[in-house]
């Protein structure tokens, strides 16, 4: 994986000392709240229901065991002994004391870590596959450009106050595990039919109150020119979006206002413009990072076989591994969602085992993934059944990858300032609903999104079965969505009509479920039948 | 009048700014006041006689000013561009990387901090309106730029 240089280190350190000072400056009453407020954002620290919460980036989802080490120690130290990894393959930390953050953000600089812009009116970290490096369909690692891109939009001084977030992508496959099609902005690397590398490049997506679903806004863009292409879009974006009204500023509603074309063309000029500037970065600069991502050194000659003679560390085989590029090596999922627990969570213990297990038996490399999941990429076939015996024992060992149980939650009210209802109760009660594992298996993939407003941070709009908590005149009340995806085929999901109390859409999810279970095809999978039937097949069921 | 912080040796512009509108209808105005909102390519065509530019920031999270500042340079104009409004000492850094060279804050800058923000950063990711060299380019010091 990249290892910061002295400029890296230098820029991380300047960036711990300048929020050091702007932390002190705030203590002291010299800046406002309010001036406060988007300084500390750029530095991931919000201010929630109970405490202060800290999002630290792990760029592209991609971290080592020394980062985890350090990621627990966070934990001990700085909040209650567990962390929280979310949908956009970070970490976040829920009881953070403002006088710590400054020495917190040091910590993580120690170990080549940061938090910058992971919140507020920024451009984000950049998520991409978190196969990369280890799937057998990619055609290349994504992730030197998504690192590439890392160093130019870390302090992009003419896009220091974009209008409102700005979300990035990068993938290598034709199979989408990123859900590319719901960022702001997001690549798919390609190869032309002169055997070229470039960028397929889409824009305009994002979920939120007003979701859309991004357009490609180019066929093909060559490598080297990235840079200038990236500023085109951000330029057009900043000096053309509203700034009146903070729900109509993201660029999806820009390129919806104008329509694809009229985006398309404004870009393409503003891209011609740039072009003129020569500011693209060379491929020496690519082929350094690059170097950093060197496929590890791979064992030649290993046994495929797998001893399955006890059927709970088969179950799991089958369930959580993905097949690798490598002869020998499967990719690892770990479930951080037990039955009953909250999606994401980890507790400090837990994140020091995995840590052991990724320097063992995974060349230190382990991955975030969108879905609030863990990944060790490189594991020996042979290995398997040590590192499924440390992580069952340490709770970690759920079989339930994509299944009715692996729910993605947002922390909703329980945590957030925002939420308007509750989001982790409900996917336990959905998680205790479909505990039987015969039950799930026969399930089969399912993934149920669940968001506690409609700012959508718990992607229902990308679930197969979607819930949006809302405020009823005081009450929580969920609605029910079908039929979103975030894969190759996006779609956003649809309300199925009028909402229920916490218990009520348990049961109702229950009767969805159920229903297709007796319309299902032999092989069809839920959204199979969803986009089969449609709404229409599901209505009755649900509301009898 | 605020004060002015101003890091360049020229004299300094005395005529009041007018408006985008006004500044084009005019053929020997020099002093143009810009909006978040106007499009600074209009100032193509006139851009000899300018000699100063005031960009204004309604409010310090209104980030049109930073792309109108990057624009005029990019435009080649070489005068003085001046933020005025919400002008936070936190956003210094990058408003002279922008080609912002003076400003004229609602709030006087503390000095201290003016400092303190201008000598934060050692390096520069990517280019800009300023001449600092790209950390990419101090690591492949045998390439030229592009």
């Amino acid at each position: 994986m990249y290892k910061y240089d002295q400029y890296d280190r230098a820029m991380v350190q300047a960036r711990v000392e300048e929020f050091r000072d702007q932390a002190r400056r705030r203590i002291e009453g010299k800046l406002t709240d309010d001036q406060f407020k988007p300084l500390r954002l750029k530095n991931g620290l919000y201010l929630q229901l109970h405490a202060y919460m800290l999002r630290v980036a792990i760029p592209y989802g991609t971290f080592n065991g020394a980062q985890m080490r350090k990621l627990a120690h966070i934990a001990r130290v700085y909040d209650r002994g567990y962390g929280h990894f979310t949908t956009r393959q970070n970490i976040q930390y829920n009881w953070i004391k403002l006088e710590e953050a400054a020495d917190l953000l040091g910590e993580l600089a120690d170990v080549e870590m940061h938090a910058i812009q992971t919140s507020g009116e920024s451009i984000r970290n950049v998520s991409a596959d978190q196969y990369a490096g280890a799937a057998a369909d990619e055609i290349l690692d994504p992730r030197p450009w998504a690192e590439m891109i890392r160093q130019m939009t870390n302090f992009m001084p003419e896009f220091s106050y974009l209008p409102r977030k700005f979300k990035i992508a990068v993938i290598a496959s034709p199979i989408d595990r990123a859900a590319l099609r719901w960022h702001d902005f997001a690549l798919r690397i390609v190869k032309n039919d002169a055997g070229e590398i470039g960028f397929e490049v889409y824009a305009g997506g994002g979920m939120g109150r007003t979701p859309f679903i991004a357009y490609k806004i180019r066929e093909f863009l060559p490598t080297g020119q990235i840079l200038s292409y990236m500023q085109a879009v951000l330029r057009t974006w900043n000096r053309n979006a509203r700034r009146d009204n903070i729900h109509k500023q993201r660029m999806k509603i820009l390129v919806h206002e104008l329509g694809e074309d009229e985006f398309r063309r404004q870009v393409e000029e503003e891209f011609q413009h740039f072009l003129t500037l020569h500011q693209d970065f060379p491929q020496a600069e690519y082929d350094r990072i690059a170097a950093y991502f060197a496929p590890p050194a791979f064992e030649t000659g290993l046994s495929e076989e797998i001893d399955r003679s006890d059927p709970d560390f088969a179950l799991w085989v089958d369930r959580q591994t993905v097949a690798h590029k490598a002869p020998g090596y499967a990719i690892v999922n770990i479930s951080l969602k037990p039955i009953g627990q909250i999606p994401g969570d980890i507790s400090a213990d837990q994140m020091d085992l995995v840590a052991d297990l990724a320097e063992r038996y995974s060349f230190d490399d382990i991955r975030a993934t969108h879905a609030q999941n863990l990944v060790l990429p490189h594991v020996r076939k042979q290995d398997l059944h040590a590192v499924w015996t440390a992580l069952h024992e340490a709770g970690l060992g759920e079989a339930n990858l994509d299944l009715v149980t692996d729910i993605i939650a947002c922390p909703g009210l329980d945590y957030c300032s925002l939420a308007n209802a509750r989001s982790i109760p409900v996917a336990q009660k959905i998680s205790e609903r479909f505990a039987d594992p015969a039950r799930q298996q026969d399930v089969g993939e399912l993934k149920i999104k669940i968001s506690g407003c409609i700012n959508a941070c718990g992607h229902h709009h990308a679930g197969n079965i979607g819930i949006l908590g809302v405020d009823r005149k005081g009450t929580e009340s969920y609605q029910l969505l079908l039929g979103g995806s975030g894969d190759e085929v996006t779609t956003q999901a649809k309300i199925t009509g009028p909402g229920f109390d916490e218990a009520g859409v348990v049961d109702a999810l229950e009767r969805a479920v159920e229903r297709y279970r007796e319309i299902r095809e032999p092989g069809e999978k839920f959204i199979d039948t969803y986009r089969r039937v449609g709404m229409d097949g599901f209505k009755e069921a649900i509301y009898g | 009048m605020a004060d002015v912080l101003r890091f360049r040796d020229d004299p300094v512009p005395d005529e009041p700014a007018v408006s985008l509108d006004a500044f084009l209808d005019q053929t020997n105005a020099a002093s143009v006041r810009i909006e978040a909102g106007d499009d600074v390519r209009r100032l193509a065509p006139v851009l000899d006689r300018t000699k100063l530019v005031e960009v204004d920031f309604p409010k310090f999270r209104d980030g049109r000013g930073f792309s109108s500042a990057r624009v005029l340079r990019e435009m080649g104009y070489t005068g003085e561009i001046k933020a005025t409004g919400d002008v936070l000492v936190d956003l210094l850094f990058f408003m002279r990387r922008c080609g912002f060279d003076s400003f004229a804050p609602d709030v006087p800058f503390d000095m201290d901090d003016v400092n303190a923000t201008l000598s934060r950063y050692p390096y520069v990711y990517q280019p800009a309106a300023d001449a600092a060299v790209p950390i990419w380019q101090l690591r492949h010091p045998d390439l030229v730029n592009g």
